[in-house]
């Protein structure tokens, strides 16, 4: 009766969850303030959801947290949604995984009275959301775009872009803004769709080391002269200097990224990374919550967007291109 | 329940239809045809040194795959164990001090022990493979992120490196990794077609019934099969730290489903008993010169995605034809 005591094991366990979940979510009237990231893995969104917890234990709120199973997982979003509103939120801040798919489910929070803040990244329409707390993706790509072209001075650019991958709005922004900065002609902040003119290998990195490592490869085989790399993030520009190292090039090659974790400051120290630019999440988060508790107390909603900042992080500054150094990246970075 | 017991010998399905090995070997010719009409710089010794050095992790991971799907299994853990160990042998060297060589052995020996686990799971519980592996997926997954608090673990030993080293052949560089891969599936190609052994493995997925009834503790076999697979999800675990030169908790969770396609596009048969373990080396080249191919042709990589996925489907098709047929 090996299957009898199984099941009764399994039955068990299932009770004894549910009855901890109930006890949780009855606990007292303290606000309650849902964040979703895209993943619970990526240490950018470990420490927004530390900043948030940070932030909700100094103001008394109750901080409930769900994420998607991997980047794009949109399902699992929306049922993290679901959830929070069922356990009675008032405040969600969502990193949208895909910027269109979450809308719907957006909107019935929404029409159930819930305040919804899109962290990091917008939802399209951005109408969609209450406001948005965020990098300016944009200009973090239009910084390491200016301070590669003073960088590179009269050396002639052959340029491999390591993107997020296809029709996601942060990758296009950053791409688009590194080119603008870069003084390729004709692209702007209202270009919709990736631009390419002037880029000598584009690869889709999934912001993945060993898929950045990959792409990289593949790019020097079509092109040995690339001697600029644009990474969409520093996990995508460490698998590009494994690559580059191993074809023996990566003194000549210049590589530019964003983000700013701590992981990625520190190649900036070691000069593997030329320039990086760092944002925020900390920041992003307890400003959600301070803004969720605020609704709950007063009823009064936050709107439009603000932006969290941006910082170039570089030990190479160049003239005209306003930079921080390594040492206040580190002391301002996430992640380990 | 029990058959009349007349025990046929096991039948060890070793006779490979042609259709389904021509068919990889065709869609690789042409598509090498069709990479260099695109680029000349397809058709050279460091495009194939690329594909090796690219595909070696998810080839050893595939080698293990095959092994379950011979006996009519699926692994849907492969992946996340190949990361749970990756991660205790970098975390094991670089913090806790552990002599390199012996945090691999670790290493080895937790993804072979997990991988056996798969396998008391589906002969004690009477599991079927697809749901065990489904909630071993689920369990390794969390544990390798509660285990690294979701950090990457960099600055390792030199041991920690070595598959990803490299050494030239007329003046291609082949990395170590691509080398053991090769030897791994050597070794795989004997045991599978030339012990005892071997031959078992394939009657498991053609008639249990029948090689259990020939004497053969099949329950013992399959936890074997398991074990092994997981011992080289350990080895393509040491593959991938080499190559990436750090420990990544958030590797492997595409790599289970790309091992399948590897399997299948190198026609073995999902239900069991029939292909080779070459054939599965066959479709993870295929793989890695489509990646590399449409690179060089300068095309945007989710058509990489949408060919393999024609692939998987006229693979399959062709392993249904063919069996049919016969």
């Amino acid at each position: 009766m090996q299957k009898a005591k199984v099941f009764a094991a399994t039955a068990t366990l299932a009770l004894t969850a549910a009855a901890v979940v109930t006890s949780a979510l009855a606990q007292g009237s303290q606000p309650i303030i849902g964040l979703i990231t895209k993943t619970d893995t990526n240490p950018f969104f470990v420490k927004m959801k530390e900043g948030a917890q940070k932030e909700a234990t100094r103001l008394g709120a109750k901080l409930m947290t769900g994420a998607g199973k991997s980047d794009g997982d949109n399902a699992g979003q929306v049922t993290a949604i679901e959830n929070m509103v069922a356990a009675g939120a008032k405040t969600i801040l969502i990193t949208p995984s895909d910027s269109k798919a979450i809308v719907p489910a957006i909107a019935k929070a929404r029409a159930a009275g819930v305040m919804v803040i899109a962290l990091d990244s917008p939802t399209e329409p951005a109408s969609a959301v209450d406001a948005l707390f965020a990098t300016n993706n944009y200009n973090a790509g239009l910084l390491i775009g200016q301070w590669a072209k003073k960088t590179m001075g009269s050396k002639k650019a052959v340029i491999a872009t390591l993107d997020l991958f296809p029709g996601q709005p942060v990758g296009i922004a950053r791409h688009n803004g590194f080119l603008e900065g870069f003084g390729v002609a004709g692209v702007t902040s209202k270009s919709m769709s990736q631009v390419n003119t002037s880029v000598a290998c584009a690869q889709d990195s999934f912001g993945d080391q060993a898929k950045g490592q990959t792409a990289m490869e593949n790019c020097l085989q079509k092109n040995p002269d690339i001697n600029l790399v644009y990474t969409i993030n520093e996990p995508a520009a460490a698998g590009a200097y494994q690559a580059l190292k191993a074809a023996g090039k990566e003194k000549d090659v210049l590589i530019v990224s964003v983000d700013g974790g701590c992981a990625g400051v520190r190649n900036v120290e070691a000069g593997v990374i030329g320039a990086t630019s760092q944002q925020y999440p900390l920041k992003m988060a307890s400003m959600g919550v301070a803004a969720g508790v605020n609704y709950a107390k007063t009823g009064k909603k936050v709107s439009g967007y603000t932006d969290t900042g941006v910082n170039l992080i570089t030990n190479k500054p160049a003239a005209g291109v306003k930079s921080q150094t390594g040492k206040y990246g580190l002391a301002n970075c996430w992640g380990q | 329940m029990t058959q009349p017991t007349t025990a046929p010998p096991a039948k060890s399905g070793f006779q490979m239809p042609s259709l389904s090995t021509l068919g990889p070997l065709i869609a690789l010719l042409l598509a090498c045809i069709f990479f260099a009409t695109q680029s000349d710089r397809f058709l050279t010794g460091n495009t194939l040194s690329l594909v090796l050095k690219q595909i070696s992790y998810v080839a050893v991971l595939a080698i293990g795959q095959t092994l379950i799907i011979l006996t009519a299994g699926i692994d849907l853990s492969c992946g996340v164990i190949m990361a749970l160990g990756s991660m205790v042998m970098t975390k094991l060297a670089v913090e806790q001090g552990v002599p390199a060589v012996l945090a691999i052995l670790l290493g080895l020996a937790l993804t072979t022990v997990i991988g056996g686990l798969n396998g008391v799971l589906i002969t004690r519980l009477r599991l079927p493979p697809f749901i065990a592996t489904l909630g071993m997926y689920g369990i390794v997954f969390a544990t390798t992120q509660i285990y690294s608090n979701a950090q990457t673990i960099n600055n390792l030993p030199p041991a920690l490196n070595f598959l990803g080293n490299t050494f030239n052949v007329l003046g291609v560089p082949f990395t170590f990794g691509a080398v053991l891969m090769v030897l791994l599936f050597a070794l795989a190609w004997f045991f599978l077609g030339s012990t005892a052994t071997g031959r078992h493995v394939y009657a498991l997925g053609n008639n249990p019934e029948a090689v259990r009834l020939s004497g053969i503790f099949t329950d013992r076999l399959l936890i074997g099969v398991y074990a092994t697979a997981g011992l080289f999800y350990g080895i393509a675990a040491l593959i991938l730290v080499g190559r990436v030169g750090a420990g990544d908790p958030n590797a492997g969770q595409t790599e289970n489903l790309e091992s399948i396609t590897a399997a299948v596009l190198g026609g073995t048969s999902l239900f069991g008993g029939r292909g080779n373990v070459l054939g599965t080396l066959l479709g993870a080249i295929i793989v890695g010169v489509f990646r590399v191919g449409l690179t060089l042709a300068g095309v945007n990589s989710v058509y990489q995605v949408l060919i393999t996925g024609i692939l998987i489907i006229l693979a399959v098709a062709t392993d249904q034809f063919s069996r049919r047929k016969s």
